[in-house]
C-alpha cells in the first residue's frame, strides 16, 4: 500500500498540497516545542536543557519503531522507502562543520524558520547565513568536486553494512534514549540552579 | 548584577515528550505517503540555486552542482521541500499565535554577548550550516532524523558527527550561550 504517493494510492498532484500540510505540521511541532528559541536549543550544549535530546530522540524512535510496525503488518514496504545514500568521508566532514554552525549560530535551518516565523532577528541572520553558505559551496564546487563524491557506498542501511537486523537498532537506540532521559534530567537540575541568567 | 538569579519564567511549550512522539508520527506519516523524509535546507538550496539561474543562466548551467537542480519544465523553486518549507514557516506562525509568542523582532542570546556579535555569530554558524548540509547531503531534519529513523547509515554518520562535534566545541564557545 506505502509509500502512497509513489504507488499511486494519492495522485501526484496532491504532492505540493501534502508537502505544506506536512510542513505546517512540522512548523508547529517545532515551535510549540520551544525550538524557536537559539537559546533553548543551544542548551543541549552545555546542559541547561536538553530539550532537543528529548524531542529529537522521542521522535526519532517512534518513527523507527512505527516505520517497523508498519513494515510488519504490510502497509509499506521498508524496500520502497528512500534510503539516504552514504558518503563516508563527505558526510562526516559536512557533519563536522554542522557542529560548529550549530554552536556558533544556534539553530539549524528547520528550527531556524521557525525563529523567524515568530520574529527572531538571529533566526533571520541564520537563515542569510545558510544561504550565503550554499550559494559559496554551489560556486567554489569545482575546487571540491571530487572529494564531495568520494566515499560512496550507495543507499546502504545499518542492517546492509553490519547484517544485524533492523529491530535490534530500535532496541539500542531505544534504551540508549531512555537512559539519556534520565541522566540529563540530573545534569540539567544541576546546571539550572548554578546558571546567573536563563532568558527565554 | 548581583548573585541572584534572573532566570525569567519557561513560555509556554509543550512537554517535550509529547512534542518528540508528535514529530516522531509526523516523520512516519511522511515517509508513509511520500516515501521519503522530511528536510528543510533543500529549499535554501532551491532558493540559491534560483536567484542564480535569473541573475546568470549560462554560468548556472555550466556549474557542475547547480546544474543538477535546473530542469527545463520548471522553476527550481518547484520543488517538494520548497513548498514543504513554506509550510515550515507558516506552522511556526501559527504555533507563535497559539502560545502568544508572535512578537516584534527580538533577539536571544547568552548573557555575556553583545546583539552585534550575537548576529555576526548567526549569520557565520548559518553559513557554516549551509556548507556543511551539502557535504552531508542535508541537515539535522533530512539527515540527521529522517535518515536516521530509516535506518541509513549516512543519517547515522551525520547525526553523530553535527552533535558530536558540537560537544567537542562547545566548551571553546562558552562565553557566547553561559
Amino acid at each position: 500500500m506505502g509509500p502512497l504517493i509513489p504507488n499511486g494510492v494519492i495522485g501526484g498532484g496532491w504532492d505540493f498540497v501534502i508537502a505544506i500540510l506536512l510542513g505546517v505540521a512540522f512548523g508547529f511541532i517545532l515551535e510549540a516545542s520551544g525550538f524557536s528559541s537559539s537559546r533553548n536549543l543551544a542548551g543541549v550544549f552545555y546542559g541547561y536543557n536538553f530539550v532537543v535530546l528529548r524531542v529529537f530522540f522521542t521522535a526519532l524512535i517512534v518513527a523507527m519503531v512505527g516505520l517497523l510496525y508498519f513494515d510488519y503488518v504490510g502497509w509499506i514496504s521498508l524496500s520502497q522507502i528512500f534510503i539516504l545514500p552514504t558518503f563516508l568521508g563527505p558526510m562526516i566532514v559536512g557533519g563536522v562543520i554542522m557542529g560548529v554552525g550549530f554552536v556558533l549560530g544556534g539553530f539549524c535551518p528547520g528550527t531556524s524558520f521557525t525563529g523567524i516565523a515568530i520574529g527572531k532577528l538571529d533566526a533571520v541572520f541564520f537563515a542569510i547565513g545558510l544561504y550565503v553558505g550554499i550559494f559559496g559551496f554551489s560556486l567554489a564546487f569545482p575546487l571540491f568536486e571530487n572529494f564531495f563524491t568520494s566515499g560512496n557506498l550507495g543507499n546502504v542501511t545499518l542492517t546492509d553494512l553490519t547484517g544485524i537486523p533492523a529491530p535490534v537498532f530500535a532496541v539500542i537506540f531505544t534504551v540508549v534514549a531512555l537512559a539519556a532521559f534520565w541522566g540529563t534530567m540530573f545534569i540539567e537540575k544541576r546546571v539550572r540552579k548554578n546558571m546567573k541568567q536563563y532568558k527565554f | 548584577m548581583s548573585s541572584e538569579q534572573t532566570n525569567i519564567k519557561e513560555p509556554k511549550y509543550i512537554n517535550p515528550y509529547l512534542g518528540g512522539v508528535l514529530l516522531g508520527l509526523l516523520v512516519l506519516a511522511t515517509v508513509f505517503i511520500t516515501g521519503r523524509g522530511l528536510g528543510a535546507s533543500g529549499a535554501v538550496k532551491s532558493a540559491v540555486v534560483t536567484t542564480s539561474n535569473t541573475i546568470a543562466p549560462k554560468a548556472t548551467e555550466a556549474n557542475a552542482y547547480m546544474c543538477q537542480f535546473l530542469s527545463d519544465g520548471h522553476s527550481p523553486m518547484n520543488t517538494w521541500l520548497v513548498f514543504e518549507s513554506l509550510g515550515l514557516l507558516l506552522g511556526g506562525i501559527l504555533s507563535g499565535i497559539v502560545f502568544g509568542r508572535m512578537k516584534k523582532f527580538r533577539i536571544d542570546k547568552g548573557p555575556q554577548i553583545s546583539n552585534k556579535k550575537r548576529l555576526i555569530l548567526a549569520l557565520i554558524g548559518g553559513a557554516l550550516f549551509g556548507l556543511g548540509s551539502q557535504f552531508g547531503r542535508g541537515c539535522t531534519s533530512g539527515a540527521a532524523l529522517s535518515g536516521t529513523a530509516t535506518f541509513a547509515l549516512g543519517g547515522v554518520i551525520v547525526m553523530f558527527s553535527i552533535f558530536g562535534t558540537g560537544y567537542l566545541v562547545a566548551y571553546f564557545f562558552r562565553k557566547f550561550w553561559i
